[in-house]
């Protein structure tokens, strides 16, 4: 029988992941709802640095891979988890849905036959055996999962979900010797850093983003003179940047940049988790969207759901004043 | 060179939708090809126009789902592959992704071209659970792709921008993201002419996955559906366009002044 949670922390080259506190939180939770002790391995060749980190009031025990390549490897990060899995045998295993874990951890979960549910906003493991909830439909809906007949399911959770665990632990160490860092399957060739342009829209206050509403190229420019009005910086959400409609530095989001201004005013934008993760901390957030049900809605503070153009119409007019 | 890309007809769900206990009346869904697989479809057309071949472009799912493949054959594409058996409804992305490696396994591609995910169930695994399976070398969020001799060369995107360029031996599979290449429309001809191409439709039994097989990959099952929790929410700025900008110009000035 499996029993247990592992976690599977994330360390990149700017450190441990903050993410892995909420993966621990899960954790602690399905623990205390009677899923097994808590187990966190870290693989990288840093792991040792972060123990403290992660030896959090719940831990049980943390695990160190120490023995890879000095880069993420997905294949050996798929390796080291197989081998984990398959010396522990643990009931659950918590991951982050994080571009990494992207590129292995559904390769684990489908060799093994294991459960698995990714993007994950729940995770509870009760009478009904193990459950998780994710969106669907873009996150119109929420989906319930279960898994029937899975000795272990592997779950990743969308950052957030959580709120980070806190407070020390008293947790064993053991640092693990695998034979992995042979495992390598991709040679890395160069590192590219994110394009620098002529605006640098972390530093900007208030920013107006549009997104996918916005149906003509030739508008941007309008858009712009509009941010100008305002005294706004404009930014985009994705498909604008991925059509050449506006520079990748301009883009708020996962895969761009992560803002805080005082004012985030977003036209046309749904709300895409990997936008979301750029902007939900903007400290005022106005969203205007036609559709009611748009995912914005739920992190805004002011939501106006009305004809984006029209709206700008009247701003443009009113700033003007 | 030969290139297989999986495609996915995804589910729109349309404003005034129906969901009684859980489940969802299937004429609430609106179906369009999955925004990725425009991407991965495209970048396959353009390796094999400049090195030769054949793009077989195949998907899971029932006979609406064929619109995805006949579109993919008026770009250009060789022809089409369509597995479906009732079962398949909802299955989850380990049990499309067993199924897409029997396809694999007949077919034997040198690369798999899956989306970074569809826009309906955005699990972001098939591909590389697909790769698992085949135990080939993959790389997940792609932005461009060459190919020199056995080799690929390919740029993968990390978070807040960065991009790590990796090397790799085909046969490979690789997930390809929005805004690797500019996808082309088909023209009116194309499209007739996309009515002669090749599309076989099979059942996973005649590549050798029968119902017991699929029980076990699947990695999940769905229990209900709901509509998702409303917390606080957004305070509504009511009026007409007028009225809403008149807000937003008073929220601005207060908060920029503070
Ligand atoms: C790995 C990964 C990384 C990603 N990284 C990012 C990222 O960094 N940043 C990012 O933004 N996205 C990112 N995405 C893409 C993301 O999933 C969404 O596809 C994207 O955010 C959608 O952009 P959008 O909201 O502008 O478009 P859509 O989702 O198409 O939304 C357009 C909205 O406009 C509204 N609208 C249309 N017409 C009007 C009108 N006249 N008036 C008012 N409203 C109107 C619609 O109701 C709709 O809500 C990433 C995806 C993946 C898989
Ligand atoms: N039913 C399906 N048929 C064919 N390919 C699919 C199917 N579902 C998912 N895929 C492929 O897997 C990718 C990612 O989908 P997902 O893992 O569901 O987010 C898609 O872009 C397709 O390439």
């Amino acid at each position: 029988m499996s029993d247990g949670v592992l976690v599977a922390g994330e360390v990149t080259r700017q450190g441990l992941r903050p993410g892995t506190a909420e993966l621990i939180a899960a954790g602690v939770k399905l623990k205390e709802e009677g899923a097994g002790s808590l187990t966190v391995a870290l693989i990288d060749v840093e792991a040792d640095a972060h123990v403290d980190a992660v030896n959090l009031a719940g831990v049980d025990e943390v695990l160190t891979i120490g023995a890879v390549p000095e880069r993420f490897e997905a294949h050996v990060a798929q390796a080291a988890l197989e081998t984990l899995i398959e010396q522990r045998r643990p009931r659950i295993v918590l991951a982050g849905h994080t571009f990494a874990s992207l590129g292995f951890m559904p390769a684990v979960a489908a060799r093994g036959s294991h459960g698995f549910a990714s993007d994950a906003t729940a995770v509870s493991c009760g009478p009904d055996g193990i459950r998780a909830r994710r969106g669907a439909y873009g996150d119109r809906l929420v989906a319930e999962l279960e898994f029937p007949g899975k000795d272990t399911v592997v779950v990743l959770l969308r950052e957030g979900a959580f709120e980070p665990a806190e407070g020390a632990g008293s947790a064993a160490v053991e640092a693990v010797a695998l034979e992995i860092a042979d495992r390598a399957r991709t040679e890395r060739i160069e590192l590219r850093d994110p394009p620098a342009g002529d605006v640098d829209i972390t530093a900007a206050d208030f920013l107006l983003a549009i997104g996918r509403g916005v149906e003509e190229e030739e508008q941007v420019a309008e858009f712009e003179e509009l941010a100008g009005r305002m005294g706004a910086t404009l930014s985009a959400s994705r498909p604008l940047v991925d059509a050449g409609w506006i520079s990748r530095d301009r883009q708020v989001g996962q895969s761009g940049t992560t803002v805080t201004p005082k004012v985030y005013l977003a036209l046309g934008i749904s709300g895409a988790v990997q936008h979301l993760a750029g902007m939900s901390k903007a400290k005022t957030i106005i969203a205007v969207n036609s559709d009611a049900d748009a995912p914005i809605f739920s992190v805004a503070h002011y939501g106006a759901v009305a004809d984006l153009y029209e709206v700008a119409d009247e701003l443009r007019r009113q700033f003007d004043e | 060179m030969k290139v297989l890309v999986p495609v996915k007809q995804a589910a729109v769900l349309e404003g005034d939708f129906e969901l009684e206990d859980g489940v969802l009346d299937r004429d609430s869904l609106d179906w369009q090809i999955n925004e990725w697989d425009e991407f991965s479809v495209e970048a396959g057309l353009r390796l094999v126009e400049a090195a030769g071949g054949e793009v077989v472009v195949a998907t899971v799912g029932d006979e609406d789902a064929e619109d995805a493949l006949r579109a993919a054959l008026a770009k250009g594409a060789d022809r089409a592959v369509r597995i479906w058996d009732p079962v398949l409804e909802d299955a989850d992305p380990l049990a499309v992704a067993h199924v897409l490696a029997a396809l694999v396994e007949r077919e034997r591609p040198d690369l798999v071209l899956a989306g970074v995910q569809s826009s309906d169930a955005a699990n972001a695994a098939t591909g590389v659970a697909l790769a698992g399976l085949l135990d080939w070398p993959r790389v997940a969020v792609v932005r461009s792709i060459e190919v020199e001799g056995g080799s690929l060369t390919v740029e993968r995107e990390l978070e807040g921008g960065a991009a790590e360029v990796l090397r790799l031996e085909l046969p490979a599979l690789l997930t390809v993201q929005t805004g690797a290449n500019e996808p082309r429309y088909a023209n009116l001809r194309a499209i007739k002419q996309a009515r002669q191409k090749p599309l076989e439709v099979v059942d996973p039994g005649a590549l050798g996955v029968d119902e017991v097989a699929l029980e076990t990959a699947a990695g999940s099952r769905l229990v209900s559906l709901a509509a998702p929790a409303r917390g606080a929410g957004a305070t509504l700025l009511q009026g007409g366009a007028e009225q809403v900008a008149g807000q937003i110009v008073e929220i601005v000035r207060e908060r920029m002044a503070s």
